[in-house]
Parts: C-alpha cells; structure tokens; sequence
C-alpha cells in the first residue's frame, strides 16, 4: 500500500487539493503463468499492514478494502522493506547493474549529480563514470549514441531529465528506436531503456508538464511501461532493462515519495501485464499513473455511495493487456477510463478504440473517457488543477454511467 | 611548401580547384588546441607492411607535422605495394561497376524507391574501410552501397536487398538507404542526415566501455562515421563532435564534401564552408584531403585509425569529393555547371589510381582489365541470384518488429499474440 506523506515539505507527492490520509491499494494482480518472468512473487498484500514508521491513519471503512482475498495477510511471509518509490527505481537499478556488468546509465546529471529526482544517487560512485555516464545537454545525440551502444553489446538505460525534453530525441526514438531491429532484417537489437519522469506536476508550468506516451504510443517497435507504486516501479525497472525489446518507461513527477513496502526477495514484473487494483461488479475503471491515486480516492466515495467499482491500472501503455482488461469488462459491462494524457490522440483515445473493437457486445453503456484538457499546463495552480481529472470528476462520472 | 602548422594536404595531381570559392590554401587561424592535435610524421613508404591496417611498429614519439610535400610524392618511395595497389582497384572497380550495374536495373524496373549512387567518391570507401578490421564499425547514410561494398557485405547480398528478396542482407526490409550487416559490423545505412552520426557515437562508445570497464583486452575496435557536407550544418553533428572529443572516443568523422546537397550548393548553405576547421572547435584535429585521390586518402585515414585506435580520440576528415551523377536516380542533376562536372570527371579516382600503378610499374594492363571482368562477372552473378531469389513472404511481416515478439501484447484471449499461429503467417491481428 502506498502511503503519502503530507506534511513533509519535500514531498510534492500530491497537490494540496488532494488532502486523502490513506491510499488503500493492495496490489494484487492476476495469476498469470508465464515463462517470461524469472522472479514471480506474490504481492499480495494486506491492507492492514502495520505502519511504524508513521502516524497510522486507519482505514476509512472497510469498504475499500479489496472483497477478493482476506487470505491476503497469510500470505505474505516475509516483512520486506520500506521505501519510496524513486528508492524502489534505485534499487530496480542498482540490482540489475550489479547482475550484468553490460547494464549502463546515461543521461544529464544522472552521475555526479545523483539524477534530478535523486533515481541515480550513489550508482556513480559504485560503478564509475563511465557506467553512469553524466551526458552534455543534447538528447537527440545522447540517445542515439546510446541506440548506437546497444547495437554493438551495451544495455543502456537513457534518461530524460523531464519526459518532455525526450520530444528532442524523437528522431532517434522514432526513427532508429523503433525500426532498425526492422530494417536491419532482425540483425541488431536495441534494449535500451528510455525512463524519465513526466506527467503534471505542482505547478511546473506548460513545457515540463507534459504526457509524451501519446506521442510516442504510434512508434512500432517499442514498448510502453507506466509506472505507479514502489512495487510496481521496481519491478518494470527490472522488467523493461531485461527485456531485448526498447522500453519507454514512464515515471510521474508527483509520486516520487509514495511510501510503500516492498518485498526484500528479487521479483520482476511482466511488461505486458496490467495489474488490479480493487476488484469490483459495477464498472470497470481503467488507469494509470498518477491518477490511479484519484481514482482510488473517487473510489472510497463511490463505496460509501453504494457502488463497486474495478480498478485496473493497465501499465503497460503500449501493447494493452487485453485480456484482463477483458474480463473486467465482461464482468462488469461498463468502461470509464481516467488517464493524465491529452483527450485527443491519447492513451485513452487509443484504449477506448482498442475496447470498442474488441468487446463492443459486451458494453451496456458507451465508454467514457476522462482525460486532461486539451490545453497547454498552465501556471496558476487553479488553473492547473482544472486541467486534470479530479476525483469528483470521476464520481461523477461514475453515476451517470451506471444509471 | 611546409606549413608549420597547417592539417592541409595538398592535392599535387589536380589542376587548380575549380570550386568557386576562393578557399585559401594557407589560413592562420587553427582553433586553440592545435598544439596537441599533430599526428606523428607518417611512416616512410619503405616500413610499411603489406596490408595491416594495425600497424604498431613506430611508437607515439615527438609530435610533428603530417603535411604531405611534393617531393615526397614524387620520390622513390611508393606509397603502396602491388598486392594493395590491386586490393585498392578491385574495390574502387567494384563499387563503380555496382552502382552502374544499379543503374541499368533501376531503369529495368528492378528496382524502387530512392537509389543514391556513389559514382566518383570510390577514393573515400576503399581509402578508409580497407584499413579497417573485421570487428571495426561503419556507419554510412543513404549513399551506402559501396560502403557495404567495402566492408566486406557480399554482392550478391547487396543487389539482393535492393531488388527487395527475402535473401538480402536485411531480408529485404531495409532497401536501398538502410543496409545492415552484423557479420560485418556495418550499422547501416539511414535515411536521415545525421542519423548515423550519434549511432556511430554508441559504437565507439561500446568500445571504449568494453576496454575500461569490462577490462576486454584488445577491445579496441575504431568506428568510421561517412557523412555528407550537408550534415555538417545539422545539429547532430555538432553535438556528437563534443562527445566524441570529450570522452575521447575512438571514432573518425569522416565528412564526404561532394559540394552538393540535392541542389544545395554547399556554399549557398554554409557560412564557413571549410569543414575541417570545425574539428579544432571541439578539440579535435581537422583535417582536408583530396578526396579523388586514393592514396592521400589512405595517408589520412591510417593515421586516424590508427590515433583512434590508440585512445587519443576522434579526428574529423574532410574529403573533398564529388558526385559524378545526380544526387538520386530520380535527380534530374540540372544545376550543376558542366564544366564543374568535367573538371571532377578528370579526376576520377580510378583513373588516377590505373595511371599510377603503370607509372610506378605495379600493374599491367592486362591484370588491371582481368580484374575489371572478374568484377564483371561477380555483378552478374550477383544480378542473377537477386533476380532468382524469392520475394519475402507473407510470413515475414511481423517477425522482426520486435527482438522479443512478446511485445505484441497479450490479446483477448489471454495469450500472447505471438503465440497466435496466424503470427507466423503474417495474418495475425496485433
């Protein structure tokens, strides 16, 4: 479960809109037998896990706690750890630096420096300058350098400093990236991981607010991840830097300090995959992100209302995991999804098409869609905060369609 | 003439350049660094070895000059041996007999899309690739045919790939401006100018990561980047130029001045049309050659190769060169003056070449023209087994979009699309 911490200066975790005590999101996911992954571990975990570390706020009712499994807390063995998400990245980092000497950084200020959202901190001290390599400000070159270097043997991870100033680099992840595992006839691969934190944040302004996976999402030959919890974070990490595809890994400025507990036993995630949120009978909301936490407080009121809703985080951003979101939309015959990105040509412009062709027989209602304005970020933060789904939105939202 | 510190090499077989800027042939300005970017005297012709291109006999000693005088060029000391004066000919005969070959095919109907021939800039490809070892990276850009040519790509391969057959050297997916090759470390071929520039970065990158932080003796594999004039006013250039001479990579920009991007005079485009000078700019040296003369150019590249290879970093070479047909096949080339393209048409580099293996009596006419049928009859092999081969099937479609096809996702079926058998056959919905 992801914690937040509000009184800490530092954290900009959430704008002060958002005043919610408890995040209640056990992370259970699918069974999904697969020889893809080589750690499967069980994240299962109970909602009434003990804090120590800080001022329990219980659990509003038990209502939002999930229906399925209350054999959750047998489960879950060992203590594991706890440790806020860009530590969850770190560590994802780390591990898989140690594991093939191959696995490589590079990026501005991610050495010296410790990466501007603190992702890289001490890995250059521990493997050297050349493995975590600090990058003059030129992302189209740095990236393509690093396509270069995972054509002859390397794994690089690249990282924009901002998701936005990857629009620098869309030469080289669109042209080279994406398609010269296709036009050299299967002869290189590319495993690089592009990462960068992105999304909108507290009143960051127009230029670093931005949501870049609609951009991206049409490139063929790349793979898109978006991460949303410490445990998740950790396990894409690790998922997208084995895997031989190019990964574009997207991590949200705001959730930088969500706290949660992960296991201490190595685990990777599938990339493909979405994860359950909450499972439910009225309708099926699907997410990502950052607003997985504002579905997740709409949820609580939608409990207290009388509703149930399913909530998938679906993760992976490109290929969508139709399947699970499939049988959620089987169960429950109604589709509301909330996302952060643009309304037109975005993630869920793209998911409400991919449903619509897919499982039109099974919807009772038409999709709804709920995503940002089509509007630039604006500075004010009245402004901003009308930009982007709020949970009010989404309860609302939920009404209407399960009228 | 000497030049104390001037990187020129002077052209001593052309008449006076017709290129219509008033280039000066001696400038004061050298950039900052010049005092460290000498390369060692080049070895006297008679030290040479026949053919490595990993020659380590003379040590890094006292810097000095690398200016190429007349006298030396006239004196008895040849440049190359027989059996190199032959390797370089079949190459640059090679590479022109192919493109023209491309030609002849193009207007057949056998092949599409863009073609860019490398008509006339033969010097470079052999001059440099034929120096370089089997584990050493070249990045070209769309004019790559004879580069593939160079690096040892076979062909038949290459005309496979551009008539588009399964049997090309990138199953027929790439065509024309991308070619690829692994067995040869050929990392394309691109269709962007300046695309190949940061790829070629990584390259040398990998290798320098390969020497100092996984600690692989003897990994010290150089990389070739070929790119036009037009380029060096992109933005990729310059920055992969400061990376480059930052962390010292051991990588040769090897710059294809042919004065001419599409119908872009190179001098309409550039505000300081001298390219070389741009290498000092960023810490590295700059150098001019005479692109039509493969010699000059061996003289340059092996000192690069070699300085690369040693770990003292990139060097930025300038050809200067030209383009004897149109920038593409679909290229009306009506801008250029006719008497510019005379002028360059007398500097052909194998001509040149052929009249000095007969003056230095390194060849006769006879072994020169059983080389010329030999080729001849490779091109139309080559021109057989493309035309014989088959067209990719349907099955091919989806197979290389990713390394790892599970990232088609999972479908509604809760399978993976790849497992789907419709995937196999090209059909499959993804």
């Amino acid at each position: 479960m992801a914690t937040l911490f509000q009184g800490l200066p530092s954290s900009t975790a959430f704008s002060s809109s958002n005043k919610f005590n408890h995040v209640p999101a056990p992370t259970s996911f699918s069974e999904r037998k697969s020889s893809i992954v080589t750690v499967r571990s069980d994240a299962r975990w109970s909602p009434v896990l003990n804090y120590a570390t800080h001022k329990p706020q219980r659990l509003i009712t038990n209502a939002v706690a999930t229906k399925a499994d209350s054999s959750l807390a047998s489960t879950s063995s060992k203590p594991g750890h706890e440790l806020l998400l860009f530590e969850a990245l770190r560590e994802g980092l780390e591990e898989e630096m140690e594991r093939d000497p191959c696995v490589c950084v590079m990026g501005e200020d991610v050495g010296h420096y410790g990466g501007s959202y603190k992702v890289t901190k001490g890995l250059a001290t521990k493997f050297g300058d050349l493995r975590v390599l600090d990058t003059p400000i030129a992302e189209n070159s740095f990236t393509g350098m690093g396509i270069g270097a995972a054509m002859t043997g390397l794994r690089p991870i690249i990282e924009g400093m901002n998701m936005g100033f990857l629009l620098l680099a869309f030469n080289q992840i669109s042209n080279n990236c994406g398609m010269l595992h296709y036009t050299s006839g299967g002869q290189f691969k590319i495993p690089v991981v592009i990462r960068g934190p992105g999304g909108v944040g507290r009143q960051l302004g127009a230029e670093h607010s931005q949501r870049l996976e609609s951009y991206f999402q049409s490139i063929p030959g790349i793979q898109m991840v978006a991460c949303s919890t410490p445990y998740n974070a950790k396990g894409l990490m690790k998922a997208a830097i084995r895997s031989e595809n190019p990964v574009i890994l997207f991590e949200h400025v705001l959730l930088y300090n969500l706290k949660d507990r992960i296991p201490d036993e190595e685990y990777v995630l599938s990339l493909e995959e979405a994860e359950m949120v909450r499972p439910g009978e009225h309708v099926t909301i699907l997410t990502y992100s950052r607003m997985r936490y504002h579905v997740m407080q709409a949820a609580k009121t939608l409990v207290n209302k009388g509703y149930d809703p399913e909530v998938i985080d679906i993760r992976s951003l490109k290929p969508f995991d139709l399947h699970t979101i499939g049988k959620s939309v089987k169960k429950t015959h109604r589709v509301l999804i909330v996302e952060e990105c643009m309304r037109t040509g975005g993630i869920g412009a793209s998911l409400t098409a991919a449903i619509t062709e897919n499982f039109n027989d099974d919807l009772d209602a038409p999709i709804v869609c709920l995503s940002s304005q089509d509007v630039p970020t604006p500075y004010a933060g009245t402004l901003e905060e009308w930009t982007v789904v709020q949970p009010a939105q989404i309860v609302t939202a939920v009404e209407q369609l399960c009228q | 003439m000497s030049l104390s510190a001037t990187k020129f090499v002077h052209p001593i077989t052309a008449p006076p350049s017709t290129r219509s800027s008033d280039k000066p042939l001696f400038s004061t300005f050298f950039g900052s660094n010049h005092t460290k970017l000498r390369f060692n005297k080049p070895i006297v012709a008679a030290q040479r070895r026949s053919s490595s291109a990993a020659s380590t006999s003379s040590p890094v000693v006292a810097v000095s000059d690398v200016v190429k005088e007349k006298k030396l060029k006239s004196a008895s000391n040849l440049l190359i041996t027989k059996e190199e004066g032959l390797v370089l000919y079949e190459d640059m005969i090679l590479g022109r007999f192919f493109e023209d070959m491309c030609a002849q095919m193009y207007y057949r109907g056998k092949m599409f899309g863009f073609v860019h021939l490398y008509n006339g800039q033969e010097a470079v490809s052999t001059g440099f690739i034929k120096f370089l070892k089997k584990e050493d990276y070249v990045v070209s850009t769309y004019r790559d045919h004879v580069h593939a040519l160079s690096k040892g790509v076979p062909a038949r391969e290459v005309m496979s790939e551009l008539f588009g057959k399964a049997t090309g050297c990138c199953r027929g997916q790439g065509g024309s401006m991308h070619m690829f090759s692994k067995q040869h470390n050929l990392l394309g071929g691109f269709a962007f100018i300046g695309e190949g520039i940061p790829v070629a970065t990584g390259a040398a990158f990998s290798s320098k990561y390969r020497r100092e932080v996984l600690k692989e003796p003897g990994a010290d594999e150089v990389t070739l980047a070929f790119f036009g004039d037009g380029t060096c006013n992109n933005g990729q250039f310059y920055e992969c130029l400061n990376m480059a001479a930052l962390w010292k990579l051991p990588i040769v920009f090897v710059v294809e001045n042919n004065l001419w991007a599409i119908g872009m005079s190179h001098l309409r485009a550039t505000s300081d049309p001298q390219i070389w000078k741009k290498g000092p700019a960023f810490g590295m040296p700059g150098i001019h050659v005479d692109g039509m003369d493969v010699l000059k150019v061996r003289e340059v590249a092996k000192e690069a190769i070699e300085r690369a290879r040693r770990g003292e970093g990139p060097t930025l070479v300038e050809c200067e060169t030209y383009r004897f047909r149109g920038h593409s096949l679909a290229d009306p080339d009506e801008l250029r003056d006719p008497a510019e393209k005379a002028h360059y048409a007398g500097r052909d580099p194998i001509t040149a070449l052929k009249k000095y293996l007969f003056d230095n009596k390194l060849a006769s006419e006879q072994e020169l023209k059983a080389i010329d049928k030999k080729i001849e009859e490779l091109l139309d092999e080559a021109v057989e087994f493309a035309d014989e081969s088959p067209l990719p099937p349907r099955s091919q479609l989806l197979e290389n979009v990713f390394a790892d096809p599970k990232g088609f996702g999972i479908g509604p079926d809760g399978k993976y699309r790849c497992e789907d058998p419709k995937f196999t056959q090209g059909t499959a919905h993804v």
